[in-house]
């Protein structure tokens, strides 16, 4: 197996992403900030590989990260002793599952047509979670707290252990994306985004690869949205998984770069991270006598007017954005 | 290529001034070490929500906690010589805000004596948080039920009413219309509720109270947000029932009551619960909420000492918090005035203990858990039919709060009931036994309640 310049960029990233850990003093960096920044990111990665490389509009992100979130939680319910990692790849497969069922419309439904269909996965998936509390562990009020996590016997129990572990995870999946997208199933996804006429008469079994898009696609958000609840939140609720979270997961990969994997990342920094930063900033610059609620609308304003202005330099997102400021001579190219 | 590189600079210009404060705690706490001199601060931090679709509730209640604690610093010169000090950080009740809000502030110097996000989802999220911090918790009002046993959740607070107790005192207070518990038998209840978690946490007690007290009980419920109740309240017209609980949130209650005039259902015979019992709940909905009776575990009106003395010490000074001055005085302003009462006694019972300089959350969560007001006290504290009196123990973190009942005339909210009593001793097996389960879920070891009561 060879790697190309790309994985060994990305792989190189996520060193210095953990090797700097002891240099950073700041539980609060990792615990508010680069969690559920990698969450984030890895379920905009998902939503990248169905919406920008295979070109299959969804509305129904949220409802996938919650799927991931449930199972895992049930599944460490349940099965007693059962370790932690698997929980994750059973809580991913189950998503996929579940991914391949709310599919099955794309195999007849194009743009808008399938977005509005997706949407029935957003709404099925909150009422169902909310109105059977089996999934909830019998907890009437809905609003579960996630159990104590242990790996091999390690608590899984402060910001860096949470943090080193997503970034574990979402680093193993990157490559593997890097690696899927590179190879014949990236390019048959896009051939199909392209032209489905044309992939069918070069001899691209559409069926397969959309449904194979779509299980791949859910496999990474349901992951992501078990790490988001696990390692970022600490509770598992429906309502936290709402259509915003669906919009804020296509606005990621829209800002970030359609079709790109530095693209998720690079938009869930600018999506869960620069508000903070901005948050942090106007908190710091104005003081506690300002109103926090006026401080929160004009933090809106900053950002959307950010969008506005990135979008315009650049329509295809902060990814190509990096390519023309020639960063990439640095950090190599695709990721 | 200029601008792109401009705004890259802004950009991090922008990131830096964001990432200054993470390491400025880092600063502060020698600071503070090394001056001695200084008034010794107690610190709150404050998740409040004013802007977004839940403000009102949220601008009422931190505003009276605020107001409250100015008027202590004011008037006496804080808690025992301990001045009181806060920080807001905006949630937007979201709970991933209200996560990073607590990690933001939790690293605070002199470190946070107590949380009140007033939201059940943020406060289910800091659980494990604030129980490895050893800070307390206080969900007034409202909160995970189970968190009522002390002996598994030692820093968490549901003061005065938990849901189920909620629930059985509203069915007590039908009982008194209808002359007596005993009448309860063959009458006929109907529980609208929010298709939500909070909305669905109740409907095992009023099965359970159902079959105690042998009415007929139907529990509909509302899909989430509820602007929409025609089907719901035909059901109801066919039921017939003798009274409807709004177990509401938000624009649901307005809507509610609007739809139960247009369907020939009296006002007077539905019983809002703690969510639906403000203005903001009843005025939207104008003729229709006359005569609508709601619960509260505070009163309303500015006639108490304490909010008299708020409006002449804190607002005659351009201190107070409120922009709206005729908010104050109301369900959400009140109850923020009472949890800023409970918070501020609780630190004062603490100081007794651990001496009047700044106390640790530890020490602060052993004054809520000593917090006894009874109505004398109350009455000390200008707060005499405010609210009833609170009695919180290592066993009970509800600390046995009493409830009234108001009924709104149009303009306003007036008492119409005394202070009733829910069923604690009906609810108490059902509250261990979901925080045992919670206990063994998590690998605690519940607390033996009999040796902390001798400390």
């Amino acid at each position: 197996m060879t790697l190309s310049r790309t994985h060994l960029t990305a792989i190189a990233l996520f060193f210095v992403m953990a090797l700097a850990v002891p240099f950073i003093p700041s539980d609060y960096l990792f615990e508010a900030i680069l969690t559920p920044f990698l969450a984030i990111a890895l379920a905009a990665l998902g939503l990248n590989l169905l919406a920008g490389y295979a070109g299959q509009v969804s509305l129904g992100s949220a409802a996938f990260m919650a799927v991931g979130a449930f199972s895992a939680y049930n599944f460490l319910l349940r099965i007693p002793g059962l370790p932690l990692l698997l929980a994750l790849l059973l809580a991913g497969v189950v998503t996929a599952a579940f991914g391949v069922i709310f599919g099955l419309p794309s195999l007849r439904l194009r743009g808008f047509y399938l977005a509005i269909s997706t949407l029935a996965a957003q709404f099925f998936v909150q009422w169902v979670l909310t109105n059977f509390n089996w999934f909830s562990g019998g907890d009437t009020s809905g609003i579960i707290n996630t159990p104590p996590l242990f790996i091999g016997g390690v608590a899984i129990d402060t910001p860096v252990r949470d943090y080193l572990l997503s970034l574990a995870i979402v680093s193993l999946l990157t490559l593997l994306a890097l690696r899927l997208v590179s190879g014949r199933t990236g390019r048959e996804f896009i051939a199909v985004r392209d032209n489905e006429l044309a992939a069918r008469v070069l001899g691209v079994k559409i069926l397969r690869v959309k449904l194979m898009a779509c299980a791949l696609s859910s496999f990474y958000i349901g992951i992501a949205g078990a790490l988001w609840a696990f390692l970022y939140l600490n509770t598992v609720e429906p309502a936290g998984f709402d259509l915003d979270r669906s919009f804020q997961l296509l606005f990621v990969i829209i800002i970030g770069g359609l079709a790109s994997i530095r693209g998720a990342f690079l938009g869930a920094a600018f999506i869960v991270v620069l508000p903070l930063l901005l948050s942090r900033a106007g908190a710091a610059l104005l003081g506690a006598t300002f109103d926090s609620g006026l401080v929160d609308i004009v933090e809106k304003i900053i950002l959307g007017v950010l969008i506005i202005v990135f979008l315009r330099i650049e329509p295809a997102g902060l990814s190509a954005l990096l390519a023309r400021l020639r960063l990439d001579r640095f950090f190599a190219s695709t990721l | 290529m200029r601008f792109p590189h401009r705004l890259a600079a802004a950009a991090l210009a922008v990131g830096l001034t964001g990432f200054a404060p993470l390491t400025a705690h880092a600063q502060n706490a020698p600071a503070t070490a090394t001056t001695p001199a200084t008034q010794p601060e107690q610190y709150f931090p404050l998740q409040s929500y004013r802007v977004g679709p839940y403000a009102a509730g949220g601008t009422g209640f931190f505003g009276g906690f605020i107001d409250y604690m100015t008027l202590i610093n004011s008037r006496d010169g804080g808690v025992n010589g301990v001045k009181l000090t806060w920080d807001e950080c905006e949630t937007q009740y979201v709970v991933e805000k209200g996560v990073e809000c607590y990690e933001r502030m939790k690293t605070h110097q002199p470190p946070p004596s107590a949380w009140n996000p007033l939201s059940v989802g943020i406060a289910y999220a800091m659980i494990p948080g604030v129980t490895a911090d050893k800070v307390p918790l206080i969900t007034i009002d409202h909160g995970r039920t189970d968190s009522t046993d002390g002996a598994v959740f030692p820093y968490v607070f549901p003061l005065l009413m938990n849901p189920y107790s909620e629930s059985s005192a509203i069915v007590n207070f039908i009982g008194t219309r209808v002359g007596g518990d005993d009448k309860l038998a063959g009458k006929s209840i109907v529980v609208l509720y929010h298709g939500s978690p909070y909305g669905r946490e109740t409907i095992p007690i009023y099965q359970l109270l159902a079959k105690k007290y042998g009415f007929t009980l139907q529990q509909i419920e509302v899909p989430d947000p509820g602007a929409e109740q025609e089907a719901q309240w035909l059901q109801i017209r066919r039921i017939h029932p003798d009274y409807v609980v709004l177990r509401g949130w938000g624009v649901m209650n307005p809507v509610a009551l609007k739809t139960a005039q247009k369907t020939g259902f009296p006002a007077d015979h539905i019983i809002g619960n703690v969510w639906s019992n403000s203005e903001e709940d009843a005025s939207p909905a104008g003729h229709a909420a006359v005569g609508y009776i709601a619960l509260t575990t505070q009163a309303t009106g500015t006639q108490y000492p304490v909010i008299q003395q708020i409006e002449n010490t804190v607002y005659k000074a351009g201190k107070g918090d409120m922009a709206d001055h005729s908010r104050i005085g109301s369900v959400y302003y009140n109850l923020g005035v009472v949890n800023g009462i409970l918070n501020v006694e609780a630190i004062r019972i603490a100081q007794a203990k651990f001496g009047n300089h700044t106390l640790t959350g530890d020490q602060v969560r052993w004054g809520f858990e000593h917090l006894d007001l009874d109505p004398g006290r109350v009455a000390a504290l200008g707060a005499s039919g405010l609210f009833h009196s609170i009695n919180v123990t290592c066993s009970d973190h509800e600390g046995h709060g009493l409830v009234t009942f108001q009924q709104w005339d149009g303009t306003k909210w007036n008492r119409i009931s005394d202070w009733i009593a829910p069923d604690w001793d009906l609810l108490r097996p059902i509250i261990e036994a979901s925080a045992n389960k919670y206990a063994a879920q998590n690998n605690i070891t519940p607390r033996d309640c009999s040796k902390e009561a001798a400390n």
